[in-house]
């Protein structure tokens, strides 16, 4: 039986497994923008927060992902369902690419622009939202990218604690030796990388602005 | 008694500097001890080297910066009791680096403040096209350009035609013509020249170039390493005593020297 033929007979088990793993990716993603951009704004602002800040999320990035699973399933409100626990995870994952690329967007922008909307009189806002982030976005979202990836390999391993997505091909392959198995999850899960990749590397294009 | 009057107008001070200082968080002082005054329609122009301190008194006048000693006084109101966005936005801001916003078209830049200040999108866009008219650029062939688009003089235009857009009665300008290649530079110095006499703006210019400061400015005060050690008319300038104005004048006229010696051989 070729890979074709086992993707045509599981069609139904691996559509969901896939639609799980983009749950899962999803909604981590989410999160790690909601919480690590501002996180990287605020690193531009307060410089003495950039040491534990980024060294925080540059801890949890060392933790293999196995253990980060262990350490949180005791967790009252998370250890309940596997699904939580692993987005929380891999919410600590893509935290670091996000916030070093969030602040390193911003603090690239040349001094004079930021000079001329300060004399000009915009506010501190005005300056965040129609100068600072504009011009960082590709910047940004070039993290995004490249936590996007990472989180989507990564997130492979939920399975091992029962969260579902492409996983659960890979687990049921290694334990019963069974290498079209093991192709089952990698090859969509590869795909799913890439795709994601694709398309968030047109969005960053479409975003960047003409350099002066 | 009509002169007389015209004179007070005439002297009607804009910005004051009383025995304004500005020193680093870590001590070092930047400028010391700054006293002048700068007259409704008068253009002032601030000379000096390199850390002299020009570039931190004009930003006390918009409150980049706040004095650490003595007080700047904006329409005999100190900065520090205005509110420094309404500061800001009420006098126009030219520096050399432009500082154009990239992403923003040249309309978009020229508009910005009067964007900010909520004006009706039909007089701003009518602003837009006066000023881009005043600074001599198209508007159907620039208004939809990107900065990157332009050439330096035509950026140096646009951020002219910015600083000016919401009509401010105040210009401040660093170094404005400074980044440009100096034919570029004469055209628009000389530009800018009857641009100045027709909209009466009171302007303080920093510059480090002597030619500038005498084609441009009404009044010239020399600084040198945060201090002021001189306030004097052009005429005043080019036979003044002090050896760093002697130096500065020497130096210019060993160029308009060469100037005329190449066309008269």
């Amino acid at each position: 039986m070729n890979i074709l033929d086992f993707f045509a007979r599981h069609q139904r088990e691996l559509l969901q497994a896939t639609l799980e793993h983009v749950w899962l990716v999803g909604m981590s993603m989410l999160l790690a923008v909601a919480i690590g951009v501002p996180l990287g704004i605020i690193v531009t602002r307060q410089p003495w927060l950039s040491k534990p800040i980024l060294g925080g999320a540059n801890i949890a990035e060392t933790i293999p992902s196995l253990a980060l699973f262990g350490f949180l399933l005791p967790v009252p409100w998370l250890g309940e369902r596997a699904d939580r626990l692993v987005i929380v995870a891999l919410t600590l994952y893509a935290l670091l690419p996000i916030i070093r690329n969030t602040s390193t967007g911003i603090e690239s922008i040349n001094a004079a622009v930021r000079q001329a909307a300060r004399g000009m009189g915009m506010t501190e806002n005005q300056i965040l939202w129609q100068v600072e982030l504009r011009l960082a976005m590709p910047t940004i979202l070039a993290g995004v990218r490249v936590a996007t990836v990472l989180t989507v390999g990564i997130a492979t391993i939920a399975a091992a604690v029962g969260a579902g997505g492409l996983g659960e091909f890979i687990f049921r392959g290694l334990a019963m030796v069974n290498n079209q198995l093991i192709l089952a999850g990698a090859i969509p899960a590869a795909a799913l990388a890439l795709l994601a990749d694709f398309i968030l590397s047109l969005l960053e294009r479409r975003l960047r602005p003409a350099r002066q | 008694m009509k002169a007389e009057i015209d004179r007070d107008i005439a002297r009607e001070a804009v910005i004051e500097f009383l025995t304004a200082g500005y020193r680093l968080p870590n001590g070092q002082g930047i400028l010391h001890n700054l006293s002048l005054t700068v007259s409704r329609g008068e253009t002032l122009a601030l000379l000096g080297r390199s850390g002299a301190g020009k570039t931190t008194a004009l930003k006390l006048i918009n409150r980049l910066l706040d004095p650490t000693d003595g007080e700047v006084l904006v329409e005999n109101k100190p900065t520090t009791s205005w509110n420094a966005i309404a500061l800001r936005r009420h006098i126009g801001y030219v520096i050399q680096e432009v500082g154009l916003f990239p992403h923003f078209t040249i309309e978009q830049n020229i508009s910005l403040v009067p964007r900010l200040e909520r004006w009706p999108a039909e007089r701003t866009q009518t602003r837009v096209k006066e000023l881009l008219d005043l600074v001599d650029l198209d508007f159907d062939k620039f208004a939809n350009r990107h900065p990157h688009e332009l050439s330096g003089g035509q950026r140096q235009r646009v951020g002219i035609a910015r600083a000016l857009a919401a009509d401010p009665p105040i210009l401040l300008m660093d170094e404005p013509f400074g980044a440009l290649d100096p034919l570029t530079r004469g055209d628009l110095q000389k530009e800018f020249q009857k641009l100045q006499q027709r909209l009466g703006k009171t302007i303080v210019l920093v510059t480090h170039d002597v030619g500038e400061s005498l084609l441009l400015a009404s009044r010239i005060a020399l600084l040198e390493e945060g201090k002021l050690t001189g306030i004097y008319s052009p005429a005043e300038f080019l036979v003044a005593k002090d050896p760093m104005a002697a130096a500065y004048v020497a130096n210019f006229r060993m160029y308009e020297e060469a100037e005329r010696a190449n066309e008269h051989p």
